[in-house]
């Protein structure tokens, strides 16, 4: 039925085929193309042999280089591990204090640890550690749960208020909300807490009502309390809100600032890189 | 000319058509319900709690994945980065899956943990105040749109009927799972019982107001459990390599 026939324009056969009177030309792919396509479909084969390809109902083809993406990742990682080894193993065995001490050591926790700073704690304590509202400035030298080399780490370890069995917690009573103070012993309080900084006038009562009640946190001078988290008062500078409202609301109904615990979440070199540029940004104490 | 008959007949082309997709379908679809590689084997995968599920909800309607992907791939900058990489048991109650293909913003895979309630409060009302050079868009209303959650359980039904295993004791509760962990230790509920259905569920109020149950709550208890499910001191990569 088909009838191959030239065309007398073109000089082209036609492919036989007719709709309407009209007759289609036979115009073949070029050779170039043709061939290149052959060659894909033997490298697709050759791909099938060498890497894994085809599911079968209880797995799939494995490929006889035995490749696998996450295998691969795995050598990938144990290769930079060993590459690593002889800075990570030095880390592993020194204490925060040591790598402070060494020069070389140092120099690769700062490098690290600002990394990973920017990575994991910069969205809370900002890209310097200068801190924001509820979250504490790193920058300087005044420290809630501590300054010194130690004490920083086992913040970033354990955290405060964080999912770590053994996280750091303080919880302020809620003074107003759950009527533990009048109303009056409330406002005295919260007077002589802003006096401490230097900021109005405070009567005795708020001197006794805080040595009675918030000394046992916040230090009998409201110096704060390192060992329980309780900040310092009398410095001017504030977690929360300074003003005599803002205390008045911490007093009544306190908030609390979690930090998460990173034990687990990061490995021990980088918890002690990170520490160690920690505490260069505040001086330490 | 053999393929004539395919180019004359409308109807042998469509079914010619239908028996050339099936096989590639077949070849490559059947073999994952069949395969034991296709989920591994890990500890710690439950289904989503009531609460997580409906902020889940949330996170597909304000459109997060068109930002945010899902998914660690097995590349040693994203491990490094974000941790260890995604299983697929991890999304295997997924409905649908969250993956993603558009990183604008970081991945969320592992971000259950990384920040604190009232970081990721402020951070989804106000993005900038917490990140000043974030482009991420800003979601106040979350915070003052209390949840409607009457239809807890027919959610969950629903989900069970495409295989998510959840009991009926599950289901039953749903209602009640959804305030238990909203409040926490400061309500009323048996939070034991609601974290025996739920392990490792975090609970409390979320978005700092527990006078009321906001989308927000829903969201960040959604956020906080990301990735946090699956037990990698248990996990062997040996088993689980492709
Ligand atoms: C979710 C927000 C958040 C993230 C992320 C975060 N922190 Fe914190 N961090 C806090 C809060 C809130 C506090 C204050 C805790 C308190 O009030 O007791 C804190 C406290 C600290 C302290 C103690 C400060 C002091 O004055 O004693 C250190 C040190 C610290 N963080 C370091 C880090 C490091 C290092 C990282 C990253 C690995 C990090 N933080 C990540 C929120 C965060
Ligand atoms: C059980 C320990 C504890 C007691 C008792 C306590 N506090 Fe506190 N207070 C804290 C902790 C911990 C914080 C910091 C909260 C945080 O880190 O998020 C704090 C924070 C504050 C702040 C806010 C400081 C800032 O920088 O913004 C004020 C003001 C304050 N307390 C006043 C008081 C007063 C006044 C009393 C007594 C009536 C009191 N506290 C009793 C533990 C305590
Ligand atoms: C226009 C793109 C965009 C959209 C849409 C978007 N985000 Fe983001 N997101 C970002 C960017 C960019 C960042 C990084 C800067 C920052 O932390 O704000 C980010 C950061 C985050 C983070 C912190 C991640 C980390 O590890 O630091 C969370 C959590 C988050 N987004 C959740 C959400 C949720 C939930 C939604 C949907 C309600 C959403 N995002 C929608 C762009 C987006």
């Amino acid at each position: 039925m088909a009838q191959v026939e030239k065309d007398a324009l073109t000089g082209t056969d036609t492919t036989g085929h007719e709709w309407d009177g009209i007759k289609e030309l036979n115009t073949p792919l070029p050779k170039w193309w043709i061939y290149t396509f052959y060659a894909c479909i033997l490298w697709a084969v050759g791909y099938w042999i060498a890497y894994p390809a085809w599911p079968t109902l209880s797995g799939y083809t494995k490929g006889v280089l035995g490749y696998s993406s996450r295998g691969d990742l795995d050598n990938q990682m144990k290769m930079v591990a060993e590459s690593r080894s002889g800075w990570m193993g030095k880390f592993e065995a020194a204490s925060v204090e040591d790598i402070a001490k060494d020069k070389e050591l140092l120099t690769y926790a700062m490098a690290g640890g600002k990394f990973i700073f920017n990575e994991n704690c910069a969205p809370c304590h900002g890209s310097g550690g200068q801190g924001a509202k509820g979250y504490p400035v790193l920058a300087d030298d005044d420290w809630i749960w501590g300054g010194k080399l130690a004490d920083i780490e086992q913040t970033v370890r354990l955290g405060a208020r964080g999912i770590h069995e053994d996280t750091r917690i303080s919880d302020m009573p809620k003074y107003g909300k759950d009527e533990l103070l009048e109303t009056a012993e409330i406002k005295a309080v919260a007077d002589y807490v802003m006096s401490l900084s230097g900021q109005g006038q405070a009567s005795d009562d708020g001197k006794v009502i805080f040595e009675e009640n918030c000394a046992a946190c916040h230090g009998e001078d409201g110096k704060g309390l390192q060992e329980v988290g309780g900040p310092n008062l009398t410095d001017g500078i504030w977690l929360y809100d300074g003003s005599a409202e803002g205390v008045l609301a911490q007093i009544n109904n306190p908030k609390h600032g979690v930090m998460p615990s990173w034990e687990g979440r990061l490995d021990n070199a980088s918890i002690k890189q990170v520490t160690v540029y920690v505490h260069s940004l505040g001086g330490g104490m | 000319m053999k393929h004539e008959i395919f180019e004359t007949n409308v109807i042998v082309l469509a079914l010619a058509i239908v028996v050339t997709i099936s096989i590639g379908g077949l070849v490559q679809i059947v073999p994952l319900y069949t395969m034991e590689q296709t989920f591994e084997k890990v500890e710690g995968m439950r289904p989503y709690s009531p609460l997580e599920q409906a902020g889940r909800n949330i996170y597909i309607r304000e459109g997060c994945y068109t930002c945010h992907s899902q998914q660690i791939r097995p590349f040693r900058d994203e491990v490094e980065r974000y941790g260890h990489y995604s299983l697929a048991a991890e999304s295997m109650y997924d409905h649908p899956f969250q993956w993603g293909s558009k990183r604008t913003g970081p991945d969320l895979a592992r971000v259950g943990g990384k920040y604190s309630n009232a970081w990721h409060a402020e951070h989804m009302i106000d993005p900038r105040a917490v990140v000043p050079e974030s482009v991420m868009p800003h979601y106040p209303f979350l915070a003052e749109k209390e949840l409607n959650f009457d239809d807890a359980s027919a959610h969950l039904k629903t989900l069970a009927m495409v295989g998510v295993p959840y009991s009926e004791e599950q289901i039953a509760k749903a209602v009640e799972d959804f305030t238990v962990q909203a409040q926490g230790e400061d309500g009323e509920g048996d939070v034991d019982a609601f974290l025996a259905r739920y392990p490792k569920a975090a609970i409390g109020d979320f978005d700092g107001n527990p006078e009321k149950i906001t989308e927000l709550d829903a969201l960040i208890s959604y956020l906080q459990m990301l990735g946090t499910l699956v037990d990698f001191t248990k996990f062997k990569p040996e088993l689980a390599r492709r």
